[in-house]
């Protein structure tokens, strides 16, 4: 995988703003019909990210980075103009609250022809003909008429469906999902997720997927970056972060989780938790998780350690965990 | 947070109920009905409204017919000057100090005071509504811009700033109806403006950017839409504001003197006001049930275009 061309390429993104800077640093890839997890807790800078991904960040935010590639094309010298042909088209956003990211004086037909027409040129009756298409393709039952329906009259579940669909309308190259599950219920995650795999795999998208749901990324992320307080932390295939995490945020947030592949719940233990919060990088000279790293030595707070890697397709910025020997890690991994 | 799916979760690929036709959503979900024809349904069962719109709508009927019903020019002296009304039945409504026919005087003026109304009314709204959009949806430099030009009529009394005005130029219909527009274009500007400023934080305006839309298709088709409630409502009460407006000015005598309207009927019957009270009675009573109309018209729309109002459809 490691071979082909990424389909999208950011290599040392960095967001500020007057007083903070909420991303530091953040390099990764994601390779074409791949789907990459994007995890952290509120205010690890995920969605800020994205939205510099959609040359969609506040006016007050200032944006650098050596390389932030889309399909070959650099996405840094973006023009205003050119943007507004890029988005939708080339790399187009599912929002996390489905029940206010429609318009609600607009029949979810038109929203989704909208954007059609503005990127396809499509006619009025083509763009209708592809709404219900789309419509279907996201499994809303019954489309000729649910086309021409108000959002207030669709359940969150099927509203976040016509937001899929309308971000799939144009067959973009890579779609960012921004905790596209956290505002719906249970039964109706595991669908949605569900179809975005398979519009992944139908459509050969690349899929961002955000979340801090680290249920999501086991099920259904090919590969997962941890970031914290806007910094990548490690970097892994799915399967291997949750076998054999080695930064020990990861393995916190992971031991965190009531642990879905074996029956354990809250209820036959007491789940352990990170202590302190994120709040505490800010003004962190080294290691932003150094306040709260149980594992923290003098130079974690000397200087921000740099990503090394473990093997092919998994780095953790943490030298502490790869100084530990190959047995500890044995231990680690057992124990977990 | 994720109680009880360690067993209930599948392994990817093996579910085998996702992404079926909800069955339980088609069932329950009634026919479409879009919001626009719930807001008229509201407004037709609304019996204040429903009357209110049939008496402008007579109004406007009779004023619009007035070149059928009374061919001749209402300036002109016809009868014997201060006719009762009832007293010569050629002249319903009798006639003024000039001996010309009040009844003509109410129809033809009934057509300056609507024309004024709703055409001042188009004018201060569309200016107001790219006002308040440009400033409410950009902010910054040019939102302080326009700010500051809303408030500076803002703070001039607007009748006063309307004689000024007016009395600059011409006395016309024209000048009259560009006049109360520009006194009342910043009212609906800051509404407009307050209904941008909240609406482009919304997610669907993200969602909108995200699509890739530029300000204009944004402004136009994602905002305004949801900022036309208010408007609208603003708009019904604004008309009535300007037919007072034009009402006031030709009372005053800053009118066109070549057109008739209740304003002017009322200003020349006001020196007969003791002994001849009908003159200015029959166009105030007009000026008075057109603008009643008009404002039960704006709260019916106020009920009818709020989801959240307590009519139920």
């Amino acid at each position: 995988m490691t071979s082909m061309t990424p389909l999208l390429e950011v290599q040392s993104l960095t967001i500020r703003f007057a007083h903070s800077e909420p991303v530091r640093d953040l390099s990764f890839r994601v390779y074409p019909r791949e789907t990459v997890a994007l995890v952290g807790e509120s205010g690890s800078g995920k969605s800020l990210t994205a939205l510099a991904l959609m040359g969609l960040l506040p006016s007050s935010a200032r944006s650098g980075a050596a390389s932030l590639t889309l399909a070959g094309a650099d996405l840094r010298a973006l023009t205003p103009r050119a943007w507004r042909r890029v988005r939708g088209r080339e790399v187009a956003m599912v929002f996390q609250e489905p029940m206010t990211s429609l318009n609600p004086v607009l029949t979810i037909g038109r929203q989704i022809t909208e954007s059609l027409r503005h990127h396809e040129g499509l006619s009025a009756s083509a763009a209708r003909a592809r709404a219900i298409e789309l419509l279907d393709l996201v499994r809303i039952a019954n489309p000729q008429r649910r086309v021409d329906d108000y959002p207030h009259r669709l359940s969150g579940g099927m509203r976040q469906r016509v937001m899929i669909a309308i971000a799939v309308a144009c067959r973009p190259k890579l779609l960012i999902a921004d905790e596209p599950t956290t505002a719906l219920d249970v039964t109706i995650q595991a669908q949605v997720l569900e179809l975005l795999d398979k519009l992944r795999r139908d459509l050969s998208m690349g899929l961002l997927l955000i979340t801090h749901d680290l249920g999501v990324v086991g099920q259904w992320a090919d590969r997962v970056v941890v970031m914290y307080a806007g910094a990548k932390v490690e970097e892994a295939a799915a399967e291997t972060l949750f076998t054999g995490a080695l930064h020990p945020y990861t393995r916190g947030l992971i031991a965190a989780s009531p642990r879905f592949h074996r029956a354990h719940t809250y209820q036959d233990g007491k789940l352990s938790e990170i202590p302190g919060s994120i709040a505490s990088a800010v003004g962190e000279a080294g290691c932003a998780f150094a306040p709260r790293c149980t594992h923290v030595r003098t130079e974690c707070r000397l200087a921000p350690p740099q990503p090394i890697a473990v093997e092919a397709g998994w780095s953790v910025a943490c030298p502490v965990a790869l100084d530990r020997t190959e047995e500890t890690r044995r231990v680690a991994v057992a124990s977990f | 947070m994720m109680r009880g799916d360690a067993t209930t979760l599948p392994v990817r690929g093996r579910w085998s109920v996702v992404g079926r036709p909800n069955a339980l959503g088609a069932a329950v979900a009634p026919e479409p009905v879009s919001t626009s024809y719930r807001a008229l349904r509201v407004f037709l069962r609304n019996p204040t409204g429903m009357s209110a719109f049939l008496l402008l709508l007579l109004v406007a009927v009779v004023s619009l017919a007035a070149p059928w019903i009374y061919q001749d020019d209402p300036l002109s002296m016809v009868a014997r000057p201060f006719l009762w009304p009832g007293q010569d039945w050629d002249y319903p409504l009798g006639t003024d100090s000039l001996g010309r026919d009040v009844a003509a005087g109410l129809i033809w003026g009934g057509r300056i005071s609507l024309l004024v109304g709703f055409t001042a009314m188009g004018l201060g709204v569309a200016v107001g509504i790219i006002v308040g959009a440009l400033g409410g949806y950009f902010g910054g430099g040019i939102d302080n811009t326009l700010q500051r030009l809303t408030d500076i009529i803002q703070t001039m009394p607007s009748f006063v700033l309307l004689v000024v005005l007016v009395a600059i130029f011409e006395p016309s219909v024209q000048t009259v109806t560009a006049g109360i527009a520009v006194v009342t274009w910043p009212t609906v500007a800051r509404l407009v403006r307050a209904e941008f400023r909240s609406l482009r934080e919304k997610d669907f305006v993200m969602a909108a950017k995200a699509l890739g839309f530029g300000h204009a298709r944004i402004i136009l088709l994602e905002i305004l839409p949801n900022a036309l409630p208010p408007i609208i409502v603003t708009a019904s009460v604004l008309v009535a504001s300007a037919i007072l407006m034009e009402s006031a000015l030709s009372f005053l005598g800053l009118s066109d003197p070549n057109v008739v309207s209740w304003g002017s009927m009322i200003g020349s019957g006001r020196d007969a006001l003791r002994t001849a009270w009908y003159l200015t009675a029959i166009p105030g009573v007009a000026i008075v049930l057109t603008v009643l109309a008009l404002n039960l018209i704006g709260d019916a729309l106020n009920d009818a275009l709020n989801p959240r109002s307590t009519t139920t459809p």
